[in-house]
């Protein structure tokens, strides 16, 4: 029984390894284990490992990619039968950006989002104002809301004038 | 899985459709908005309400149980089967006129979105956790527009209020309960509907004092398209956005 188990550990660590390989699509600096979109992988009792999954936004184009990439990682590692569930709650939050990945995204040049939690509920935009990658001037504006993909907004430095994307912050 | 339950279908299936047609309108955008920001800007929520939409369609095939699947309600309806309140297949009109547009939906599907995370019914209240992050963000852009342009340029000024005038009596369908929105609120899935427009009424009334835009006034109204009764705009839509599917069923690339 031991035995089983600590196969099951090791084709669980196996599983994480092979995914933290998994680049994601818009942005490759981070894997999707970075992203935080990898909710669980576990060993279910029929002998399937399970690994759940989660869109960051519902619509993003980058999903069904993402879970393509990691059904291709998972078959080409060593861990068995295996089956990805997409999982929807609870919803993700950038908030489960990995340390390691928020780190990524600044050398990246992408400004790793602020915390949620606490403005869940503004509508308004506010708080602490976002500091520019490159000379970490606060002096910026927001140009649009929206970015080249679901999950960013562009911003422009006032100071150096230098335009960058900041990761929305849900 | 819930398999035949009529009103839950047709529940579900009103959400869903609300997030496509008005998706689809805001898709018609791309590549004609007056700046690149808000090409982006319009594009990015309108690919997150065909995301809501593909959830909440899905779930409604489920529901039904004919075998029906997300493509198939999208694509193979007829404009009678479509369960959208009619202010979503409005027409886009100018930019101001999408904002407003934008605004009301916005607001309540927020509002609706906030109360469906502790429905009874669990893939409903998860759609609705998802949903309503996104949807808090439409509005913060849509609001932050309304309040540009209402309290903007007198041009500006005079195209919002003019589609705040005309849009206005659309409005009121949203909150009309019926049989189908009384039986999901007696089983605890979805809201009560009167609970809704307190909630979107005082939302809307601070977006519109800060825009410094006069709320019109509420309206007699005859409008059914949650029950399938829909304006002449809707079926000019569907026929370009069902074009492919009809010409070249299940074609795939």
């Amino acid at each position: 029984m031991n035995a089983a188990a600590s196969g099951a550990d090791a084709r669980i660590a196996c599983a994480w390894a092979a995914l933290d390989g998994v680049e994601d699509p818009e942005i490759p600096a981070l894997s999707v284990v970075d992203l935080g979109v990898i909710r669980f992988v576990t060993a279910q009792p029929d002998g399937c490992m399970e690994v759940g999954l989660s869109p960051t936004y519902t619509g993003c184009p980058a999903t069904e990619v993402i879970q393509t990439l990691v059904e291709r990682a998972l078959a080409g590692a060593d861990v068995g039968a295996f089956r990805v569930r997409r999982v929807l709650a609870p919803a993700w939050s950038s908030d489960w950006i990995t340390a390691d990945g928020r780190r990524k995204l600044a050398e990246y040049g992408i400004v790793p989002p602020d915390h949620s939690s606490s403005s869940l509920r503004d509508l308004r935009p506010g708080g602490r104002p976002v500091a520019c990658p490159r000379c970490h001037s606060t002096d910026t504006e927001t140009v649009s809301e929206f970015g080249s993909t679901p999950c960013k907004s562009l911003l422009r430095c006032r100071e150096c004038l230098e335009p960058f994307e900041y990761f929305k912050c849900i | 899985m819930k398999i035949r339950d009529d009103d839950l279908f047709r529940y579900v299936l009103r959400l869903g459709d609300l997030s496509l047609v008005l998706g689809q309108r805001l898709g018609e955008w791309v590549g004609h908005s007056p700046a690149l920001e808000e090409d982006l800007g319009l594009a990015n929520v309108a690919l997150d309400l065909i995301g809501q939409a593909r959830l909440l369609l899905g779930y409604a095939g489920e529901i039904e149980g004919r075998g029906r699947d997300e493509d198939q309600l999208a694509f193979l309806r007829e404009q009678g089967e479509y369960l959208n309140p009619i202010l979503a297949e409005q027409p886009n009109g100018d930019f101001g006129r999408t904002i407003v547009r934008q605004v009301l939906i916005d607001a309540f599907q927020l509002e609706l979105y906030e109360r469906l995370t502790t429905s009874s019914d669990e893939h409903l209240a998860a759609v609705a956790a998802k949903a309503v992050k996104e949807t808090r963000y439409h509005l913060r852009y849509s609001g932050g527009w309304l309040v540009r342009l209402g309290d903007g340029t007198v041009e500006s000024r005079a195209r919002v209020s003019s589609a705040l005038e005309s849009l206005w009596s659309y409005t009121a369908e949203l909150f009309v309960e019926d049989d189908v929105d009384r039986a999901m609120a007696d089983r605890g899935i979805a809201p009560r509907l009167a609970d809704v427009q307190k909630a979107w009424s005082a939302r809307i009334d601070a977006l519109l004092a800060e825009a410094t835009l006069e709320r019109p006034l509420d309206r007699p109204y005859s409008w059914f398209g949650k029950q399938g009764t829909h304006s002449e705009h809707l079926g000019y839509m569907l026929a370009e956005m069902q074009y492919m599917q009809r010409t070249y069923p299940d074609a795939r690339w």
